[in-house]
């Protein structure tokens, strides 16, 4: 029961103080959307060219792309607060508090994968206008997918930023792991086309697989537009299995003594 | 009757780790024994970097012993620290608020996080914030506040729980002197009720002697353990302080005229002796005119500490 109010509060911590910065609102869902119209435009006449399936557009590819970069920029702005917990010393209250490690790294993952989840479903609501139809089984589909793979972002933004007394640094880490992962995600580029070390790269980046429920979920019913992502089965698993296994090590690294 | 404690620490040691390989591990405390009765008002008093806040940490569970242990009401830091963390309640000398959250935000999400909740919380946060006169600033944002506000605000967060012991880091720091007279008036009904100890760090002389017992913090070891009364009764007597232009050569004179042991500090010579008004008088007699000032007073902590380790206590 403890557990539960521990956690809850956390999270509505989280929701509270995000509403509170308007500027992060902004900045959370206009960044992808500038990225995914300056890039989904300008690269769209030499993609079609090289010839995509059912002749999909680049915008319209780069859509589910989009998605997950609002996931990743929500969450991981969201659990670089962590730095600024410890730095303004309300962690320090917090750690002193009768609540395990576990529940104060579920609070602030829940509150960010939360907040990740609803500006995806914002951003969701102009998939008609690249012509995905929306259904409200499909959407539903979706909250489950794009919500597990902002829990996974999220346990791993806490698991690097924990250890971190600057956010700056926490920047470095982001433009040296993050960013490429989402690259090779398939979210940029499809892997068919890509060298054989690039296209082992993104079967071995466990948010290839979350893309690609994304993808399939979009389209559901639509099977020619996904020849070669992986089986739907297996993109659920891998992108829960994971979620887990980063929450895990962000439990673990938060519940080591004070140095 | 055996009194029960409270806050047994038993050569306790830390060190925190080095800065970078192969420099040396810094020691903040090194083998520090003392206990807190239940009920007691204690106090650490020591300059900053005494080892005074590393010795709150290991306390509050934030950290673990280097060696030795520190237990509260008789469970280990090392084996229970959730158990421990259940009966304490914390007032860091940083602030630990959220400044995006109202007064009364943060005092619930705080709430929470001991367990409270409904109308029980919402009653006690009523009774907290109104003993440090917050209610009329419930809903501000914290950012908005002033210093000694915040301070407040800790102090309530610190009693909402209701815990068996309170940890102060330097309560006082940014308080004004009508809100530290609230302050520790509240301590002391506290201590009246019966089931409250408090255990506090400062710095601040007139502090120190409200509590019923002190150990005094020096590079991370105790140089002194009593009741404000006891210290000041260990240095015999009367202080006399002497001011003149070159304090060096007289108080060489002074020892060998007197067999007494003049201490320097701030260019002034200090000495204690049994009877001031008595040798005041000899000593203006020998050094004519070479005497700017001098004054007399009772011993004050101060002065213990003096005594101790030779150094002032803010320096």
């Amino acid at each position: 029961m403890g557990y539960v109010l521990a956690v809850t509060t956390l999270w509505r911590r989280e929701i509270v103080r995000f509403l509170r910065q308007r500027n992060r609102i902004v900045g959370a869902l206009g960044t992808p959307l500038v990225f995914w119209l300056l890039i989904g435009s300008g690269l769209g006449s030499s993609f079609r060219s090289s010839g995509f399936p059912g002749g999909e557009r680049y915008l319209e590819y780069s859509f589910p792309g989009t998605l997950a970069l609002i996931l990743l920029f929500t969450s991981i702005f969201s659990t670089i607060s962590i730095i600024e917990d410890r730095q303004t010393g309300f962690l320090q209250s917090v750690l002193v508090a009768p609540v395990r490690r576990s529940a104060i790294t579920l609070g602030k993952v829940l509150g960010s994968s939360s907040l990740a989840l609803v500006q995806a479903l914002i951003f969701l609501t102009l998939a008609p206008t690249v012509g995905i139809g929306l259904t409200p089984g499909k959407v539903v589909l979706l909250c489950g997918i794009l919500f597990l793979i902002a829990f996974e972002l999220s346990a791993i933004g806490y698991f690097i930023a924990w250890k971190m007394d600057s956010t700056q640094g926490f920047h470095a880490i982001m433009n040296l792991f993050l960013m490429p992962m989402w690259l090779l995600s398939g979210s940029f580029f499809p892997a068919s086309g890509a060298p054989a070390w690039l296209r082992w790269l993104v079967h071995a980046n466990p948010l290839t697989y979350g893309i690609a429920a994304v993808r399939r979920a979009l389209y559901l019913g639509h099977v020619q537009s996904a020849p070669d992502l992986p089986p739907f089965g297996l993109c659920l698993t891998v992108t829960a299995l994971f979620a887990a296994l980063a929450f895990a090590a962000a439990t673990l690294v938060a519940s080591q003594p004070a140095r | 009757m055996t009194v029960s404690l409270a806050v047994e620490v038993e050569n306790l040691s830390y060190s925190y780790p080095p800065a970078r390989r192969g420099a040396d591990p810094r020691t903040a405390l090194r083998g520090v024994s003392f206990s807190v009765r239940a009920g007691e008002i204690f106090g650490l008093l020591g300059p900053n970097g005494g080892g005074k806040t590393t010795l709150f940490k290991l306390l509050c569970t934030l950290l673990l012993p280097t060696s030795g242990r520190a237990k509260i009401n008789s469970l280990d830091t090392r084996a229970s620290a959730n158990e421990i963390r259940r009966q304490l309640g914390v007032a860091f000398q940083s602030p630990s608020l959220d400044k995006k959250l109202s007064v009364e935000e943060n005092v619930l999400h705080h709430g929470h996080l001991y367990g409270l909740r409904g109308n029980e919380l919402k009653r006690r946060i009523q009774t907290v914030l109104e003993r440090f006169r917050l209610q009329d600033r419930s809903k501000e944002i914290v950012e908005t506040l002033s210093g000694g506000m915040c301070r407040r605000v800790e102090l309530a967060k610190a009693m909402l729980h209701r815990p068996r012991v309170l940890l102060l880091d330097e309560p006082s720091t940014g308080l004004d002197p009508g809100a530290r007279r609230d302050l520790w008036d509240h301590l002391k009904m506290l201590r009246e009720a019966g089931d409250v100890t408090v255990l506090l760090t400062t710095h601040l002389m007139e502090e120190a002697a409200e509590c019923d017992r002190l150990a005094l913090l020096h590079l991370g070891q105790v140089v002194a353990l009593g009741t404000p009364g006891e210290l000041v009764s260990q240095i015999g007597g009367d202080v006399v302080t002497v001011r003149v232009g070159n304090p060096q050569p007289l108080a060489g004179e002074i020892r060998n005229r007197f067999g007494v042991t003049p201490a320097i500090l701030d260019g002034s010579i200090r000495i204690e002796c049994r009877e001031g008004h008595k040798f005041i008088p000899q000593l203006v007699e020998s050094f004519p005119g070479q005497i700017q000032s001098i004054s007399m007073g009772k011993p004050t902590l101060e002065d213990v500490f003096i005594q101790r380790t030779g150094h002032r206590i803010d320096e």
